[in-house]
């Protein structure tokens, strides 16, 4: 019997994603891959996986799914959610799991996560990946193309998603302090390519100005509304080039449009600015009225910021430790059973 | 002509621009650049994305620098203008019939031509492919003749079919898949020009050379019956220069 999670509810926008598919743009293929790829990392290092396999991408409102396999080793990262495990067949009252820490699900068992907060996305591993084949070299999930994850689009009830492996390995679970998810004051960004497509007040209003982020926004771009940007007599349609992760493109409207995982390769919009490597993640996890502002920086100073980042990961990857349930302090139990216990296990320990 | 530009695109991306205009020069010492780039294997380039007047180099910080880079780019930019870009040669089937070619009439209109006039004109320039973007294996092909220097439509489509063939701008595009757009649909083609089975999974490249052949609507139907089998395999007539 093929080891595998069976989706009952799909939640809201959940896809399989991975570190994204670079080396076929030239194609016109979008890199895609997750939004947040710090708490994707951490949900794969508490696993126990290598930070790049690919895992559940939970937009606002995760899923609920059952445990078809013998066992399976879960961890959750990014937003805060209620996670809740079922028993089979709804027996017993079931068990709450925290977030940023390793659990163990049994057979049977079925695993509800709820909605989201503190970002606006969360990631779901699983210990072993799933079984599902990459496209072009990534699981990740291109869903207008119908590229990758799950038949190339968001999960759906009664999808069944299998699992490289049939059991969760014996070990201790795991936990990491929650890494800080906290958006930066200002987001920074490099001036360019197109800065000179703006007039000088234009790009002033791009730095003094508090932007709030739109409904309309998705994996693609996030829309930005607040004071409109001025073109300079070079008008905003440019021949098409290039667009990077974080490219800010502003069309006619003057309303920048941040471009992200499932930005498109190529593009006739001028683009005033780029936000900087290492503060993507904290726009992935951003919410519609969230409240952005920009800070100019130099090309050195973005590199330096990603190299920093490199090392804030690596620093949660050494953190994790094993879980350590404080006791209990509720008075009545530990007379009804720690107290008694612990005594007993005192000297059963200095026995041994 | 004048020297290429370095400008910033953040911290993973540079992009070496070479003028502002769509252009057969332009766009051969763009694809040139590509070659040698990838040819010269630079560490912690990412890939690069040829479009019509830059190359776009995206990178990996942690391997590379943008100041390392453009050190690294500058000597590759000699003796571009020589460069031959080499690409294949390829003759299209695609049926402008009135109920696949969705704009064919209105597009007479527009250009003052008739229809036939229209057909004959697209069908038979050599248009390039000067870069691939907006969906996985759409092509831009430019070159065609100032009559169809038109505006894109002023409401867009929310679906175009998969296969159709679109001018705008003096240009085309083939849709590889269904996808929104507001280019002006003249034919359908029966051909895959996207598939993810095959390595690459796109049909043309930049630099590839593109005419079509009329296909009556019966034609278009056999030729689509086929593709649906996967028995329709079409080859590049050749290559040039």
């Amino acid at each position: 019997m093929t080891a595998a999670l069976r989706v009952v509810t799909p939640g809201l926008m959940t896809t399989l994603q991975d570190l994204g598919r670079p080396g076929y743009q030239r194609l016109g293929v979008p890199v895609s891959g997750a939004l947040d790829q710090v708490s994707f990392r951490a949900a794969n290092l508490l696993v126990g996986n290598g930070q790049g396999v690919g895992a559940l991408e939970i937009a606002y409102q995760g899923p609920t799914l059952s445990v078809e396999a013998d066992s399976v080793r879960i961890a959750v990262a990014g937003g805060r959610a209620p996670i809740d495990v079922l028993a089979p067949n709804s027996a017993g009252s079931g068990r709450r799991i925290a977030p940023w820490e390793s659990a163990r699900l049994l057979r049977g068992e079925v695993l509800s996560i709820g909605a989201l907060s503190g970002s606006a996305v969360a990631y779901l591993a699983v210990e072993g990946g799933f079984a599902i084949a990459p496209k072009l070299g990534s699981q990740s999930t291109l869903t207008r193309a119908a590229i990758g994850g799950f038949e190339g689009r968001a999960l759906k009830a009664a999808d069944v998603l299998p699992l490289r492996q049939a059991a969760a390995a014996e070990r201790d679970e795991v936990i990491l302090p929650s890494f800080d998810l906290a958006p930066p004051k200002r987001v920074r960004i490099v001036l360019g390519p197109q800065d000179d497509h703006f007039t000088p007040a234009a790009l002033r209003t791009l730095l003094a100005s508090t932007y709030s982020v739109s409904r309309a926004s998705d994996r693609m771009g996030m829309r930005l509304e607040g004071p409109p940007l001025e073109h300079s007599h070079k008008g905003y349609d440019i021949v098409s080039d290039g667009i990077a992760l974080g490219s800010i493109q502003v069309p006619g409207n003057g309303l920048p449009i941040i471009l992200l995982a499932d930005r498109q390769t190529t593009g006739g919009y001028c683009k005033v600015a780029t936000v900087i490597s290492a503060d993507i993640p904290s726009l992935g996890r951003l919410t519609p009225g969230a409240r952005i502002a920009f800070a100019a920086v130099g090309i050195e100073t973005a590199e330096a910021a990603a190299r920093q980042l490199a090392s804030d990961i690596a620093a949660m990857a050494a953190s994790i430790s094993p879980v350590r349930r404080p006791f209990l302090i509720d008075a009545k139990r530990l007379m009804a059973e720690n107290l008694v216990s612990g005594v007993v296990n005192a000297r059963g320990g200095g026995d041994a | 002509m004048a020297p290429p530009r370095f400008l910033p695109a953040g911290d993973t991306a540079l992009v070496v621009e070479f003028g502002d205009r769509v252009d057969r020069g332009l766009s051969a010492r763009v694809l040139a650049l590509a070659q040698k780039l990838e040819a010269a294997q630079l560490a912690g380039v990412v890939e690069a994305v040829p479009t019509f007047r830059s190359l776009m180099v995206h990178y990996d910080p942690l391997q590379t620098s943008q100041r390392d880079l453009q050190r690294a780019i500058a000597p590759l930019l000699q003796g571009l203008e020589a460069a031959e870009i080499a690409g294949r040669r390829w003759r299209i089937p695609a049926c402008y019939d009135a109920s696949l070619g969705l704009d064919l009439a209105d597009v007479a209109r527009r250009t003052g031509l008739d229809p036939a006039q229209v057909v004959e004109r697209h069908s038979q320039t050599s248009q390039l492919v000067y870069m691939m973007g907006f969906l996985p294996g759409l092509p831009y092909l430019g070159g065609l003749p100032g009559e169809f220097a038109l505006a894109r439509r002023e409401n867009p489509r929310v679906k175009v079919p998969k296969g159709s063939v679109a001018v705008a701008m003096s240009m085309s595009v083939v849709y590889p898949q269904e996808s929104p757009g507001g280019w002006h649909i003249l034919a359908r083609t029966p051909v895959p020009l996207w598939d993810m089975r095959k390595g690459p999974p796109a049909l043309l490249a930049a630099g590839d050379q593109v005419t079509f052949l009329p296909l009556s609507l019966r034609e278009y139907e056999l030729m689509l019956a086929k593709a649906a089998a996967d028995a329709l395999v079409l080859t590049p007539e050749g290559h040039h220069p």
